[in-house]
């Protein structure tokens, strides 16, 4: 993982707990002219760990952090790739957006110096699949090679539908996640034109603050988040050290606009009934929700009254929290980092806290988790992730 | 101001990410530095930025060797 609070699954993690911000002053272009000039971006990454600078250098930084966790959650896994088994293992790994700063490079580039002057290495340093690419060029992964890109849904779409994969025999193991950096002059540009953007500039830390009445919108964040599913019985015939289960998936889309949910929260109920459904689990195991939770006014409300509909009387017993009050918004890479989390909640029985919440809005009423995690018996966690077009996904980890 | 070699040579071993005492004159870009039919094109570009000229693409083409590219700008800036 590399995340706005650190470059490793050990570090993003301990800052998660600990309820620190990984947000602050963007530094990389001067945002004085836009209404928002904060992001939890990523910090101090030595790329030069990970891989040579002659193959980064080709790279869309958020290519870069996708291959960064990429190699992470290889070297984890411990998964070796031999000549039998190559075809069976496979990579299903989206962005939301892509190398938009790339792209916006590009056209800059034409702009003042002529089309001869594009890069070769534009299109392939830019495309969304180019993880998925270059971790199985890398590794001699054979097996699918895919990228869904659902906007705010692509991680949790890319590990649903790579352990999908699994389940229909295509794959025995799939290296899955998302990754994203659009803290660049369009992202950032564009995002504020949509009003989704927090415009707290006199105190970024505060910005995330999902629930609470003060909320204005959601933090930019940048960085990637991949893991590794694997058939059961693979998994533990080769001794490998397994986290969780995957013990549902499932999906709905809004049919209602373009970047609002409906009131009501109907698209994101069904996502997590099917997700329930699939995985067969009692509500009351569900212990802890990784809610979407990204501290726009309408998404909020609408994600806590799901949530009280799906849970019932469940809802009494559960935590819900937003780790977006820490990192921010990943866009893409958001669903596959809060899988990460989810798996970690079950690991050490700690729900991650939702800092900023002072005052929870009307209707929010349910265990949110405020300003400090809570250590707790967790047997199951719903992780939710809803994008813009109105797509929704959910995911449900069972402790094994 | 560096020799037209000097720069041919510290630019190759740039874009081909290789230590610049590797670059010796001889060497082909793609059999020896390990570059690819993309990464040569990126290199001609690179070129044509530091001796701010324009390599017509059929010229760009013969450019195989570090020699190659110290003779063409040899030839055409000097």
């Amino acid at each position: 993982m590399v995340s706005p609070l650190g470059n490793t699954v050990a570090d993003s993690w301990a800052g998660i707990v600990n309820g620190k911000s990984g947000v602050a002053p963007i530094e990389t272009f001067d945002p004085s002219a836009f209404s928002t000039h904060f992001s939890a971006s990523v910090k101090n990454l030595a790329l030069d760990e990970y891989m040579p600078a002659k193959e980064t250098r080709k790279m869309d930084p958020f290519i870069q952090y996708g291959m960064v966790a990429g190699l992470q959650a290889v070297a984890d896994s411990g998964l070796e790739v031999n000549e039998a088994n190559a075809g069976r293992i496979g990579a299903a790994i989206g962005s939301g957006i892509g190398g938009i700063g790339s792209i916006e490079d590009t056209a800059l580039t034409i702009e003042h110096k002529g089309p001869r002057r594009i890069s070769p290495f534009f299109v392939p340093g830019a495309i969304i699949n180019m993880i998925a690419g270059n971790l199985s060029i890398k590794y001699g992964f054979k097996g699918p090679n895919v990228a869904v890109t659902t906007a705010c849904t692509t991680g949790t779409h890319c590990i649903g539908w790579a352990a999908r994969m699994i389940m229909y025999g295509e794959a025995d193991a799939m290296v899955a996640g998302g990754a994203e950096m659009a803290t660049t002059p369009v992202g950032l540009g564009g995002f504020a034109a949509a009003r989704a953007l927090s415009t707290r500039n006199d105190d970024p830390q505060a910005a995330s603050r999902p629930w609470d009445r003060a909320r204005d919108g959601f933090v930019l964040g940048d960085g990637a988040g991949v893991m590794v599913l694997e058939e059961y019985e693979q998994a533990r015939a080769r001794g490998a050290r397994i986290y969780a289960e995957l013990a549902g998936f499932g999906m709905s889309g809004d049919a209602y606009h373009m970047t609002s949910p409906p009131e009501d929260g109907a698209g994101a109920s069904l996502s997590m009934q099917n997700a329930v459904d699939d995985a067969g689990v009692a509500l009351e195991a569900i212990n802890y929700i990784n809610a979407h939770g990204t501290s726009t006014p309408a998404g909020d409300v609408a994600e806590c009254l799901a949530i009280k509909r799906i849970m019932g009387s469940a809802v009494d017993q559960v935590a819900v929290s937003s780790t977006k009050s820490m990192v921010g918004h990943l866009l893409g890479a958001a669903g596959a980092i809060e899988a990460i989390f989810s798996v970690l909640a079950i690991r050490d029985q700690v729900a991650p806290p939702t800092i900023n919440l002072d005052d929870p809005d009307t209707g929010c009423d349910i265990n949110l988790v405020p300003h400090t995690a809570q250590e707790r018996p967790i047997e199951a966690v719903l992780s939710n992730s809803f994008g813009f077009g109105g797509t929704n996904g959910s995911l449900i980890f069972r402790r094994v | 101001m560096s020799s037209i070699e000097e720069r041919v040579k510290k630019i190759v071993a740039e874009q081909l990410g290789v230590k610049e005492e590797e670059v010796k004159s001889e060497a082909s870009f793609v059999e020896d530095l390990g570059a690819d039919s993309l990464d040569t094109v990126e290199l001609v570009m690179a070129l044509e930025e530091e001796f701010e000229t324009e390599i017509p693409d059929e010229e760009a083409e013969k450019i195989t060797t570090v020699q190659l590219a110290i003779d063409y700008i040899n030839q055409n800036l000097a």
